[in-house]
C-alpha cells in the first residue's frame, strides 16, 4: 500500500518527481501550496496545468513571486534537478527521458489539452516508476485520469485534491471515480502530504 | 506499452527497410507515437506490430510518416515574426539577395508567412526560400500552397499580432473549406526532401529557420545538426529555433548572439 510506503522510511526508492497537473481553478491551490513548502525539497516539482496559449506567459512569474523554490518554464532538454518547480511551457507537452532531461513535443492536442496533464504522467511513470508521486487538481476536463492510472500502475502514488474543496470539481472526481487514488485531500492536508514526502525522502 | 528494447528493435528495421535513422531521436516522444499507432491499429501483440512494419511497404510508409509530428501554423508565435519583421528583415534588405533556408517546413505554412513578410518589406522578389522536410507529402501539400479555411481566423489574428496590417484574406482566394495562396507568395519557393541526419549542408543562407524540429532529437543529434547550421550560415546571419528550443547546451553558442528575449541568434563569430 502506498499510504504505508509514505509512513515507513524503510521505503527503498526515494520520490523523484512529484506532478501536479491541473486546470480551471488550480492556482488557487498551487499558489498556497508553493508558497509554504520548505525548501530545500529532495525532489522535482513538475507543474503542468492548462492554460492560454501566450508564450513566456506570466505563469512563471506569479509562481516564482510566491515561493523561495527556484522556478523553471522548461526548456527542450533542461535536466531536471531535484529542488526546483519545472513548468510546462504553454503549447507544448512535457515528457521526461531516461537520462533525467526533459523534452518538449508540439503534437497533437490530448483531452483538448496542450501541454497535457495524461502526457507528463504516463512519462514520468515510464521513467520514474514507484518513485513518481501524481496528484490532481480542480478542472473541468478529464485530462489526467489516464495519467495518475498509468502512475499507479508503476507503483507510485496517486493524490487527487477533494473535489468538494476544488473550484471544478470535475477533474479530481474523474480520477477519483475511473483511476485507483490513493489519497484524497484538501490543500492544508496536500501541503502536509508534499512536506512529509519531502521528510521520507531525507530519511532515506 | 511498448518496451525500450522494442523501440529499438523497430528503429533499427526502419533504418535497414527504409534507411530513416530516428534512433537519435528523443525517446519519449518516439514511444508515444508508436503506442498510439499501436493502439489505432490495434495490433494483439508487438509481434504482430513488427511482423506488418517489416512485411507491409504500404504500411511501413505510413508508419514512417505517423512517427513524426507534423504540426505546424502560420505566424506561429507572433513575437517571434514581429521581431523578423523589425530587426532581422531591415538587416538584410541591402543585400543583392536574400536567401533563407526553412529546415522541417512541415505543411509549409512558416514559408507562406515567411513570403508574407518579405513581400510587405518589398523584399521577396530577391528572395529564395529554401523549403526543406525529411517528408515528401507534407512537402508535396506545401508546394499546392492550399491550406484549410477552418484556422484563417487565428491565422489572421496572428498576423495583425505579428504587426501585419493588411487585410489578411487578401493573400488568398477561398474555395470549399479550403484556401489558396496567391501564387506570387510561392514564386520564391524552392521545394526539396533533405533530411537533417543524414544529408549535407546544401548552400549558405542570410536567415535558416529550424523550429519545432529540434525537439525532437536527442542531444547529440542536435549539436550535429546545429554545426550542420553553423556551416550553412555567413557572417551576420540568422539561426531561428522554436520557442522552447535553445542554443545553451551547444558549443557553437559562442559564434552567436541571441535577440532576446526571442528564439533568434545573429552569427557574430
Ligand atoms: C512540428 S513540425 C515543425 C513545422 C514548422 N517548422 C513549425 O515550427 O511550425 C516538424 C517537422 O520536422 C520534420 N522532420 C522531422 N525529422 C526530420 C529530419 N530528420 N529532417 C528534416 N525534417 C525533419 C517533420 O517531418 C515535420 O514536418
Amino acid at each position: 500500500m502506498a499510504e504505508n510506503r509514505l509512513m515507513q522510511s524503510t521505503a527503498n526508492t526515494p520520490y523523484k518527481a512529484v506532478v501536479i497537473g491541473g486546470s480551471t481553478g488550480s492556482l488557487d491551490v498551487l499558489l498556497p501550496v508553493l508558497s509554504v513548502l520548505k525548501p530545500p525539497l529532495t525532489f522535482s516539482l513538475v507543474v503542468v496545468v492548462h492554460r492560454k496559449n501566450t508564450p513566456n506567459s506570466p505563469l512563471a512569474t506569479l509562481l516564482s513571486v510566491k515561493t523561495t523554490l527556484p522556478v523553471r518554464e522548461v526548456d527542450d532538454k533542461d535536466v531536471m534537478k531535484p529542488g526546483c518547480v519545472y513548468l510546462a511551457p504553454a503549447d507544448y507537452h512535457l515528457l521526461v527521458e531516461h537520462d533525467g532531461t526533459f523534452s518538449l513535443d508540439d503534437s497533437e492536442k490530448i483531452n483538448f489539452s496542450r501541454p497535457a496533464i495524461d502526457v507528463t504522467f504516463e512519462s514520468a511513470a515510464d521513467v520514474y516508476g514507484a518513485g513518481v508521486v501524481g496528484i490532481l487538481l480542480s478542472g473541468a476536463n478529464a485530462d489526467g485520469t489516464r495519467g495518475l492510472k498509468a502512475i499507479k500502475q508503476a507503483g507510485g502514488i496517486t493524490v487527487a485534491q477533494q473535489p468538494a474543496t476544488a473550484q471544478v470539481a470535475y477533474m479530481p472526481q474523474q480520477a477519483i471515480d475511473n483511476a485507483a487514488v490513493d489519497r484524497v485531500l484538501d490543500v492544508p492536508e496536500l501541503i502536509q502530504f508534499i512536506n512529509q514526502l519531502n521528510e521520507a525522502n531525507q530519511a532515506l | 506499452m511498448i518496451e525500450e528494447e522494442q523501440v529499438t528493435l523497430l528503429l533499427n528495421d526502419i533504418l535497414e527497410l527504409y534507411g530513416y535513422d530516428f534512433t537519435h531521436y528523443s525517446r519519449a516522444s518516439l514511444k508515444r507515437r508508436i503506442n498510439r499507432l499501436w493502439a489505432a491499429d490495434r495490433f494483439p501483440s508487438f509481434a504482430e506490430l513488427r511482423y506488418r512494419v517489416r512485411s507491409d511497404a504500404g504500411y511501413l510508409k505510413r508508419f514512417v510518416e505517423e512517427l513524426t509530428v507534423n504540426v505546424t501554423e502560420m505566424f506561429r508565435d507572433p513575437s517571434f515574426y514581429k521581431c523578423l519583421r523589425t530587426e532581422v528583415l531591415p538587416t538584410l534588405a541591402a543585400k543583392p539577395f536574400i536567401r533563407i533556408w526553412h529546415a522541417g517546413c512541415s505543411t509549409g505554412e512558416e514559408v507562406f508567412s515567411m513570403a508574407i513578410l518579405l513581400q510587405e518589406a518589398g523584399l521577396l522578389h530577391k528572395s529564395l526560400l529554401y523549403a526543406t522536410d525529411l517528408n515528401p507529402d507534407v512537402l508535396e501539400s506545401a508546394r499546392k500552397g492550399i491550406f484549410a479555411l477552418a484556422p484563417m481566423p487565428q491565422y489572421s489574428e496572428n498576423y495583425q499580432l505579428s504587426g501585419g496590417n493588411r487585410d489578411f484574406s487578401l493573400y488568398y482566394t477561398a474555395n470549399y473549406g479550403y484556401v489558396k495562396f496567391n501564387d506570387e507568395l510561392a514564386a520564391k519557393m524552392v521545394f526539396s526532401t533533405h533530411n537533417l541526419v543524414s544529408d549535407h549542408s546544401f548552400n549558405e543562407f542570410d536567415l535558416i529557420l529550424c523550429r519545432n524540429v529540434l525537439i525532437y532529437f536527442d542531444k547529440e543529434l542536435q549539436e550535429r545538426v546545429l554545426r550542420l547550421f553553423d556551416e550553412s550560415l555567413g557572417p551576420l546571419s540568422y539561426l531561428a529555433l522554436g520557442s522552447r528550443e535553445t542554443l545553451k547546451l551547444s558549443a557553437i553558442r559562442l559564434n552567436y548572439r541571441q535577440i532576446t528575449p526571442e528564439k533568434i541568434w545573429r552569427k557574430i563569430g
